[in-house]
């Protein structure tokens, strides 16, 4: 009874603390998550703390000055592939996270990692304790090549690789074999050319990154020469943008290998091209002629069109990849929406290491949520899941995989704008209190889950910095999921 | 919500560095080599009247410092644009994407390939297109205004609209 007497007291004092000039009752956020009274505050939980979630938070924090906001994340360690899928030699890009951390301080913003939405908590619990969930959880699947010779050894989803130099947790064990002469790239959008740059990178180059040191010292030991960035229609179809192309150029000791033949008829087509399209082709042909000149390179990398996967082929044993067998293509139509069709010709290609990167895609999440599995998406009309409530989502899960950071941040925006004219419309209901994460949490604790706040983050964030600062390098990142929460959790 | 104060990572950037130089030597000296005394009476470090229209179509006037970037000004002066300058100014994304007048656009310094390869990615790009962080303010630009282009409702539309340009 004395104990109930003192926290009341508690209470009494934080509001007398400070009052809200807009309602009579509290907003500070310390109080705020004690009491979760203030029956104006509309309470919106986003699950994924990537740039969709993040962006999401950020609009809905300045748009209206009574908001709540609660991001919960599956790993410890918050940005999601700000963190993961950004190439570490593109450290400008990772700038966003500064604007993130501010929106992740935010008096009415709060982190939760660690916590596995669908698993440790559900989608309906998280609608009872909230006015509004915005799903932001990306795309965690692949598309998968569907040819036989698939799951040989050596051959990899650009997600994976991906994760594995970028030190996502489930990609640390992946150890692939760079003892090869050529590698092919399937796919030939931005992550393609990240793969590609990265394996022909020089070290002298890539120890200036956070790349972790483990794919580090597997690039240093790599004999890859030869990186093919291989795609099924032609040179105007193709889907990277075009500072990742002139980093392919820019890349010492390193030539263009394409085959003249690919880019017949493509100058005479230029004039018809919108800008973008246009700039990016003429840099292509560009190529075309200035590296047939150019000698002084032991390291290749070209792009291959027009040839789509039949299969993997395997080596005499059966289990490690030795190259793959294309199907010749021609396009139907013109312009971007041209499509490939097979000739019947095929052609194969030698290589020891194939890194299939055709896209990603996103998983269903909780059964209570509707999801297309053609589209891969979570079907919605503006950020509003269609036929469903008080449910909003933002970034892949909401438009597919695709576009650039951007993108992300206007499509969030964009979220976060109708949640907040359903709001206002009264279409959403938020004259209900709702006990927000205070209900959540104390599902977590009885479930056994211990969140990861933000503050704990940053600690795991110094322990980064530290050890890469020990290397020359501006990050090392922790690889394992339960180090990092000792580190989190840990007392200092 | 709090933005920005002050947006100097991009010193940390090799090539940024060299461009924040450039350009902001080339408009220093710019007063006295290349313009007409009349249109430059100004020390460097002058100020500079600057009208920004929002994406919702309204319109802040600021006084500019000559040498600022316009990302510099609108997060310095707090013109709550959202998402602007994603990248804090290192050429790497195209968030800090304005629309210029012909007559200005055209005396604006030339664009590098860099600065086009992100813009060629932003919304809603028309031919006065320029990133903020790559045009730094100068005396000739007094009373000029610049447009924030409108958030766009549909991808898909911005997508057709792009490939019919």
């Amino acid at each position: 009874m004395r104990n109930i007497k003192r926290s009341f007291l508690a209470m009494h004092n934080l509001l007398q603390a400070s009052r809200c000039p807009r309602c009579p009752c509290v907003l500070s956020s310390s109080a705020q998550r004690l009491f979760s009274t203030c029956a104006s505050s509309p309470k919106v939980c986003i699950v994924g703390g990537g740039p969709a979630g993040f962006y999401t938070a950020q609009h809905l924090l300045r748009a209206r000055s009574d908001v709540v906001v609660d991001i919960y994340e599956r790993l410890p360690v918050p940005f999601g592939l700000v963190r993961f899928g950004v190439a570490p030699d593109h450290p400008e890009v990772k700038n966003v996270i500064n604007t993130f951390t501010q929106t992740a301080q935010h008096e009415r913003c709060s982190f939760y990692g660690n916590v596995s939405v669908g698993t440790d908590v559900g989608v309906e619990e998280l609608k009872k304790a909230y006015h509004a969930v915005v799903l932001s959880y990306g795309a965690e699947g692949n598309r998968p090549m569907g040819v036989p010779g698939e799951n040989l050894a050596g051959v990899f989803s650009a997600r994976d690789f991906v994760g594995w130099y970028n030190g996502l947790p489930s990609n640390k064990e992946l150890c692939p074999d760079l003892s090869c002469d050529t590698a092919v790239v399937l796919g030939q959008g931005n992550v393609a050319l990240d793969v590609a740059r990265i394996l022909l990178s020089p070290l002298d180059f890539l120890k200036k990154t956070d790349i972790t040191q483990q794919a580090l010292e597997s690039l240093r030991a790599s004999r890859v020469r030869r990186v093919l960035i291989v795609g099924r229609r032609g040179p105007l179809q193709i889907a990277c943008t075009i500072k990742e192309v002139r980093e392919m150029i820019n890349l010492p000791e390193t030539k263009a290998d394409m085959l003249p033949g690919d880019f017949e008829g493509i100058a005479e087509a230029l004039k018809d091209l919108p800008r973008p399209r246009k700039r990016l082709t003429e840099l292509m042909l560009k190529t075309v002629k200035v590296d047939e000149g150019r000698q002084k390179a032991n390291k290749q990398w070209g792009f291959r069109f027009l040839r789509s996967a039949l299969e993997v082929l395997p080596d005499a044993d059966g289990k490690k990849v030795t190259g793959i067998r294309l199907a010749v293509n021609t396009l139907e139509g013109s312009g971007e929406e041209a499509r490939a069709l097979p000739t019947g010709q095929t052609q194969d290609l030698e290589c020891g290491l194939l890194i299939s990167s055709i896209g990603y895609k996103s998983l269903p999440i909780d059964p209570s949520v509707p999801f297309d599995s053609r589209t891969s998406t979570v079907p919605n009309e503006m950020g509003r899941v269609s036929h469903t409530g008080g449910l909003y989502c933002s970034g892949w899960v909401k438009r597919g995989p695709t576009g650039v950071i951007a993108t992300t941040m206007n499509d969030s925006f964009e979220t976060a704008r109708v949640l907040l004219k359903d709001v206002d419309s009264g279409t959403l209901d938020v004259s209900v209190n709702k006990a927000g994460a205070q209900e959540i949490t104390g599902l977590l604790k009885s479930r056994g889950v211990r969140p990861v706040s933000f503050s704990e983050w940053e600690k795991i964030n110094s322990e980064e910095m530290r050890r890469g600062e020990a290397l020359g390098k501006p990050r090392e990142k922790v690889l394992d999921v339960r180090e990092m929460l000792e580190v989190a959790w840990s007392s200092s | 919500m709090a933005l920005r104060v002050c947006v100097r990572p991009l010193i940390f950037s090799n090539r940024v560095r060299v461009w924040g130089e450039t350009l902001g030597l080339r408009n220093v000296i710019r007063p006295f080599s290349r313009h007409h005394a009349l249109l430059s009476n100004s020390s460097p470090g002058s100020k500079v009247l600057l009208h920004f229209i929002n994406q919702s179509g309204a319109k802040t006037s600021v006084t500019a410092t000559e040498g600022e970037s316009l990302l510099d000004i609108v997060i310095n002066k707090n013109l709550q644009i959202d998402g602007f300058g994603a990248c804090e100014g290192t050429l790497a994304c195209s968030t800090c994407h304005l629309i210029f007048d012909e007559s200005v656009y055209e005396r604006l310094e030339p664009m590098a390939d860099e600065e086009m390869d992100m813009l060629d990615l932003a919304y809603g790009l028309t031919k006065t297109s320029r990133l903020g962080c790559q045009v730094i303010v100068a005396p000739w630009m007094n009373g000029m205004t610049v447009r924030v282009p409108q958030g766009i409702k549909d991808q898909r539309v911005t997508q057709e609209a792009k490939n019919k340009q």
